[in-house]
């Protein structure tokens, strides 16, 4: 893809972190072995390090979030970064100053990363493409296009309970047409030679050609787990019942919800992932998580030192180093 | 004025053929091909050695944003784009702001047109119901009294099948031409992307083909039901090629246009969310694109239009789902015609009738072809000057183009409009 590479700098490290699409398995694993290296200090009684000293980071949410931002918000406090949380949903644009207005009035405070989470599909390349050089973009979620810190917290997850990825099969479950988590994990594995990657979902709630992505389509969610290693539950919004996608919660969970007895489906040390928040009794029974096979409180305290890992590494490289001095 | 052009090949739309001929042209009329009329006495001569003559161009949709959307453009501005590209004619849809449901909108048009010179020629096309509303009539007959040449909804819905029936069933009554774009709003929803691989993996909101070919079955039936001689505008899919191809056969009234871009553009230039490739319909896939062109050989599909949507930078500058539909389209209209010759799909003067003398039939225009009496619109283009197309060179207003960057042949040197030199180059 033309362009993937707004990303990288002429070096080929991070400079943005938009997409999981468009990055390599190199760096995909640094990122991995360097939030390892960041798990003894989020153990530590005094949880920092100097990495972002002096650095600002600035979250900017369009879309509400709850885990996602205050994990950004902890990782970038345990770098030692000034921070700035705006929920512009409610604010700015709202009284019609556009998108780069907000970006730009932003910049002119000095922020030297964004954290950025957007309704539409793009939104992070967009503002990656418009910021001054110098200043970082990380996606935090753009429309239905891509999530690549939740993704890649997940192949933490994977890879510290599994150690390999090439004798993996994994199964995705659940609202693939709408969800960002499922694109990046997808290509995150696929990145990673993962033996078997499944979507299981109502036909409904798949986008067309979902095999182009490189993945097996399964519409029946006990085959589909059959012998898996890995099932990664997705939300269902309850929004979907209303735009006729699906026909009741009941009826989906009857035949998409993991319980106890489908779990049996799957290898017997299979984990249970989800990125939350989850629906108990719509995608999965309360006592498969809360199970013994349920790693998704994990996967939270995972996430900070994943995205503590993505800001370093962004920072380590030219990208800030020349924002300084600008 | 009398005007004698020269040792130039003209493009003869009617016989498919091109011939070198000199033209004498008098009182905004051809008034000799080949030799002088008794007595013709040229105050000016032009010298189109190495250049071919055609009829001016025809762009049968292209949206001037005026009255209404100044920011964007006006009839100025693309009248001045058109006649510098070879467009002598425009119709432009009625979905301007107010939208052309009275004959004070058609005026207005018309006498801002002459404020600006008469560049070009300007028919507008009258709206079908009143605000484009979908649910009453608007008054048709005083519309085509003060010279819509058709009746469209545009892009709006109509309020049921029975409304439009009726809007068909009217405009049918009066001999009026109907211009129906197919586009199923709810399946269109909020897509901005054709469904395919493409979206799926961008994560775009998708646009089914559905949303193109479920209006077209309905509407091609209401034209078996009405009898309304119908025009389908801006086709994208390659089955819509199949279905007009099967009504044709029918024998059913109905003739078809698409949008220049959709026989270049794929959903696959969409590349990282370009926002200037956000065009509704969507442009669709590589299968699509081949149907279109071969619709466009074989006379399916009748005419090719600029679909010329120009917006200020600020349409653009968003995320893509959020950015504005739409190309600009007149600077790139015939520049782009002209490559469809070069990649064999057609031959110069079939090309030059899709753009000429099948519109100005359809719409019931004069001009369109080369021939004593005829109107003296005209172009005289210079088939070999390459140049690379480049935004800020654009005459349009809307500088949002698609093209950025290609390497085009062939430029216009002239444009003669009622046997007047509009443009020179």
């Amino acid at each position: 893809m033309s362009g993937n590479n707004i990303q990288l700098d002429d070096n080929g490290k991070l400079r943005h972190f938009l997409s999981i699409e468009g990055l390599n398995q190199e760096i995909l694993n640094e990122i991995l072995d360097t939030a390892e290296s960041f798990t003894s200090v989020t153990d530590r009684t005094i949880k920092k390090v100097p990495i972002l000293r002096g650095k600002t980071v600035a979250n900017l949410f369009f879309e509400a979030s709850t885990r996602t931002r205050s994990t950004f918000e902890l990782a970038a406090q345990r770098l030692s970064a000034d921070i700035l949380s705006l929920n512009v949903d409610t604010s700015a644009t709202l009284k019609g100053e556009s998108l780069l207005d907000t970006l730009q009035n932003l910049e002119a405070m000095q922020i030297d990363m964004f954290v950025i989470r957007h309704q539409d599909s793009g939104s992070a390349y967009f503002f990656a493409q418009h910021v001054r050089p110098g200043v970082s973009v990380l996606n935090a979620g753009d429309g239905q296009h891509e999530h690549p810190t939740q993704a890649m917290l997940d192949m933490y997850t994977i890879r510290h309970y599994k150690q390999d990825f090439s004798g993996l099969r994994v199964a995705i479950v659940g609202d693939i047409l709408h969800s960002r988590v499922a694109r990046s994990q997808i290509h995150a594995l696929n990145l990673f030679n993962t033996a078997e990657i499944r979507v299981i979902a109502p036909r409904t709630l798949l986008p067309v050609d979902t095999e182009s992505l490189g993945v097996t389509v399964y519409e029946d969610l006990e085959k589909g787990l059959d012998g898996v290693d890995v099932i990664i539950m997705l939300r269902l919004q309850r929004e979907r019942m209303r735009g006729a996608l699906l026909p009741s919660e009941k009826e989906y969970f009857r035949k998409f919800g993991l319980s106890q007895e489908r779990l049996q489906r799957a290898k017997p040390d299979a984990i249970v992932m989800h990125p939350g928040p989850a629906n108990r009794g719509v995608e999965i029974e309360s006592s498969v998580m809360d199970g013994a096979q349920s790693v998704i409180l994990q996967q939270v305290s995972f996430g900070i030192s994943v995205r503590m890992a993505v800001m370093s590494m962004i920072v380590g490289q030219s990208g800030l180093q020349s924002g300084v001095d600008a | 004025m009398s005007l004698h052009i020269k040792n130039g090949l003209v493009v003869d739309v009617t016989a498919s053929t091109t011939q070198q001929a000199d033209l004498f042209l008098a009182d905004g009329k051809i008034a000799g091909m080949g030799s002088a009329p008794a007595g013709f006495k040229a105050e000016q001569t032009i010298d189109a050695s190495e250049r071919w003559i055609m009829p001016g161009l025809i762009d049968c949709q292209a949206r001037l944003r005026d009255p209404g959307e100044p920011e964007k453009a006006n009839i100025e501005s693309e009248t001045e784009a058109a006649i510098k590209n070879g467009i002598t004619t425009l119709c432009v849809p009625p979905d301007t702001q107010p939208p052309i449901d009275n004959s004070a909108t058609v005026e207005l048009i018309h006498h801002r047109n002459e404020m600006f010179g008469h560049q070009a020629h300007i028919y507008p096309i009258g709206a079908i119901t009143r605000g484009l509303g979908g649910e009453q009539l608007s008054n048709m007959a005083s519309l085509r009294d003060n010279g819509c040449i058709a009746f469209s909804n545009a892009r709006h819905k109509f309020a049921s099948n029975l409304v439009q029936r009726r809007a068909m069933d009217y405009a049918a009554g009066q001999q009026s031409l109907v211009i129906i774009q197919p586009l199923d709003q709810d399946l269109l929803g909020n897509g901005c992307a054709h469904e395919g691989a493409i979206a799926t993996r961008l994560g775009l909101p998708a646009i089914p083909e559905a949303a193109e070919t479920a209006a077209l079955a309905k509407d091609i039936e209401l034209v078996a039901q009405t009898g309304a001689r119908t025009h389908f505008g801006q086709l994208s899919c390659a089955r819509s090629v199949d279905m007009i191809r099967r009504a044709k056969a029918k024998g059913l009234p109905i003739t078809a246009d698409c949008a220049i871009h959709q026989l270049f553009l794929t959903d696959h230039d969409i590349g990282n969310f370009d926002s200037n490739m956000l065009t509704i319909p969507p442009l669709r896939s590589q299968y699509d694109r081949d149907a279109l062109r071969e619709g466009v050989a074989d006379g399916t599909i009748d005419c090719l239009c600029s679909d010329h949507q120009p917006h200020e930078v600020d349409a653009k500058l968003k995320p893509f789902p959020s950015a504005e539909a739409g190309i600009s389209g007149l600077d790139t209209l015939l520049p782009l015609a002209l490559r469809l010759i070069e990649e064999g799909v057609l031959p110069l003067a079939d090309l030059i009738a899709r753009l000429t003398l099948n519109p100005a039939t359809i719409m019931g225009l004069p001009g369109g072809r080369i021939g004593i009496g005829e109107i003296a619109d005209l172009i005289i283009v210079d088939p070999e000057p390459h140049w690379i197309c480049n935004a800020t060179d654009f005459i349009s207003k809307g500088k949002n183009t698609a093209f950025a960057g290609w390497d085009f042949r062939g430029r216009v040197t002239h444009t003669l409009v009622d046997g007047r030199v509009a443009y020179q180059a």
